[in-house]
């Protein structure tokens, strides 16, 4: 115990000595400070990602057979649904994605942001569908996430369109199961002869956890009927009779086919508007054609010439199929939804997009280049592709105006006949390689192949309705040489 | 005297107090060491490799690789030296853990040329009987990597 009196005579020394430590003590409790700070950040660090490791999902809800709401699976599943969620991105890439174009609200269409639009980038697209609802409304696909809000509010449906179109727009399993009472393919016979409103009512979400994954495992699974019934068909004419996609296809072909529940070209078949996937011929287009020409389909007459016209529809399942990728094991969700990494945890991205705005996931795990090199390679397939199509766009334009000068000038039916039917095959293939969303990157060959069908189909056609060149400048020099063959 | 005696006491209060808090860095850091198994680094265990997880698919690559009986991951990625080998660890375990703690890096992963070069040269350790004739001709050449036509050989792709 001190006394005032110590305190007075040594209070000076004790502080000068004391200030002399001040300085350097509290620098070492400084630095200690700094370091166990950040060693103890590191510490925490390497238990969260210890922790990711261990766990890699939380049961928090209860998911059945008849849970559509993405939101309820999100809540077990957060990090893929987050990721699934980011399709309402809107980002072009060079021949395609979507660019949000703003627009004025109205009563009837309350979009104040839309896609931009197909027919007014190329007029072409609208003289090729002439009478059909394309020709009235197509724009640039955008995100999962708009898929059944583009497909309510499309003009095209000042056509009336069928409930059929739910399939592909909207998570369609449990309305269709309870529409048929338990019966997923009874609720699909009922749903598709609907008036499109009717049937728009009786779904909620855009495509959702439930259409591709099995509730209690997570497998993936087949859950639309047209596609259940197509690869049937499909595996039956190659020979597999009874096939069922869901206990036979090893995960691999899965990681394709839920994305091919809907990605496929395909039409409506007779008074129950069924949803029909046309491969009993074969996958490639003009198997394809071979099959509506067998059954005589026709989806439209073609506002000038009158064609039994056919529309193509993105079959990216049809034309992958056909490509070095397909081959070589490669599935849809390596490219679109390829694994990534999420702290310690690796899933699929389910933020599903093109591949070129997500280079070094999609491609560089098997392709060791640098990533300007692989766009390089793929816009160069693309950029080549697109050349094609438009060459092939003017020809079918030449060929459209070639018939109706022949219709004007009262050629024999049998002649524009012949015509109209080339016009038909052309516009059917060139229209599969515009259709699809890779502009040919998924089979560039293949895609160069039926396009130079297409211009074939066009060559025939202008052949057919060919007219002696009836101008009266030609006239006269013809009479002309007629009448010197003559005077010889 | 007195005056001695306090800045004594004075001194000995400081440097208890810098020891504790030194002693409570170097305890939270000996604890990290250990939660972290940093001796593990110092082996030749594949296991140690996967510990920050983002090499756990190339271990699993690895396991089902043609080489996952003859050689281990230091076999191929650190020199056959000793000095080689722990400069080669302490270099890629600092850039590897820079790396997954910021999450600053490139997915996938790449290997860096430096790292390739020593792959490459452990290619040779053990083929040297098969490979130098094809190797004498131009030991620099880019196109003479081993990796480039087998790039599974270590990890099946």
């Amino acid at each position: 115990m001190s006394t005032p009196s110590d305190q007075h005579t040594d209070g000076g020394g004790r502080s000068r000595t004391g200030r002399r430590l001040v300085v350097p003590v509290l620098a070492a409790a400084a630095a200690a400070t700094v370091v166990a700070f950040g060693v103890t950040a590191l510490l925490v660090n390497i238990f969260e990602r210890k922790q990711e490791a261990r766990n890699p999902f939380f049961r928090v809800v209860e998911l059945t057979d008849e849970t559509t709401d993405p939101a309820v699976w999100g809540k077990n599943f957060p990090l893929q649904y987050d990721r699934y969620k980011r399709t309402v991105d809107m980002v072009r890439t060079r021949f395609g994605g979507s660019e949000a174009m703003p627009r004025t609200p109205s009563e009837a269409d309350p979009r104040s942001i839309v896609a931009q639009s197909k027919l007014e980038h190329d007029p072409r697209l609208k003289a090729m569908w002439a009478g059909y609802a394309f020709a009235i409304d197509f724009r640039e696909e955008r995100g999962h996430a708009y898929m059944l809000e583009d497909q309510t509010l499309t003009e095209r449906h000042q056509k009336p369109q069928a409930g059929t179109c739910i399939h592909c727009h909207a998570s369609v399993y449990v309305p269709y199961k309870k529409l048929g009472d338990g019966d997923l393919i009874a609720g699909f016979e009922k749903m598709n002869p609907m008036p499109y409103a009717e049937a728009r009512r009786l779904v909620e979400h855009p495509v959702a956890c439930i259409d591709c994954h099995d509730p209690e495992t997570m497998q993936l699974r087949i859950t639309r009927p047209a596609f259940l019934e197509g690869i049937q068909a499909l595996k039956a004419a190659q020979g597999e009779p009874d096939y069922d996609v869901n206990t036979v296809a090893s995960r691999q072909e899965m990681r394709a086919f839920v994305c091919a529940q809907c990605h496929d070209e395909y039409y409506f078949k007779g008074k129950g508007k069924r949803l029909v996937y046309p491969w009993t011929k074969g996958l490639k287009a003009d198997q394809v054609l071979a099959y509506y020409d067998e059954i005589g389909f026709q989806e439209w007459a073609h506002a000038e010439t009158g064609a039994p016209m056919l529309k193509a529809q993105h079959p990216e399942f049809e034309l992958w199929n056909q490509g070095i990728h397909s081959r070589s094991g490669v599935a849809c969700a390596d490219c679109h939804m390829p694994y990534t990494r999420v702290g310690a945890m690796k899933i699929s991205d389910h933020h599903v997009r093109s591949p070129l705005l997500n280079i070094n996931n999609a491609c560089q795990t098997c392709h060791k280049i640098p990533e300007e090199d692989l766009r390089a390679r793929v816009e160069n397939i693309q950029s080549t592709t697109y050349e094609m199509r438009n060459m092939a766009m003017d020809a079918l334009m030449a060929l459209i105006e070639d018939i109706k000068r022949a219709q004007a000038a009262g050629m024999s039916t049998e002649a524009l006949d012949r015509a109209r039917d080339c016009q038909r095959k052309a516009t059917f293939l060139i229209d599969f390689i515009e259709a699809e969303n890779s502009t040919g990157f998924h089979a560039p060959q293949e895609a160069a192949r039926v396009l130079f069908k297409g211009m074939d189909y066009i060559r025939q056609g202008q052949l057919a309705v060919a007219m002696p060149e009836p101008a009266d400048a030609l006239a006269s020099s013809v009479t002309g040489t007629d009448a010197a063959v003559t005077d010889s | 005297m007195g005056s001695m005696r306090l800045a004594g006491a004075a001194l000995t209060h400081a440097v208890l107090a810098a020891g504790l808090v030194g002693g409570v860095a170097l305890g939270v850091g000996s604890y990290t060491f250990v939660y972290a198994h940093g001796a593990s680094y110092l082996t030749d265990d594949p296991g140690a490799c996967a510990n920050c997880h983002v090499m756990q698919d190339h271990l699993d690559a690895w396991a089902k690789s043609s080489h996952h009986a003859v050689a281990v991951c230091n076999d191929c990625h650190t020199p056959h030296d000793f000095f080689g080998k722990y400069l080669t660890k302490s270099r890629n375990g600092y850039h590897h853990s820079l790396a997954f703690t910021t999450g600053r890096f490139h997915e996938p992963i790449q290997i860096t040329p430096v790292n390739e070069a020593v792959t490459e040269a452990a290619c040779r350790y053990c083929h040297t009987d098969i490979v130098q004739a094809i190797d004498v001709a131009d030991r620099h050449s880019e196109t003479l990597s081993c990796i480039r036509c087998h790039p599974s050989v270590g990890h099946l792709e």
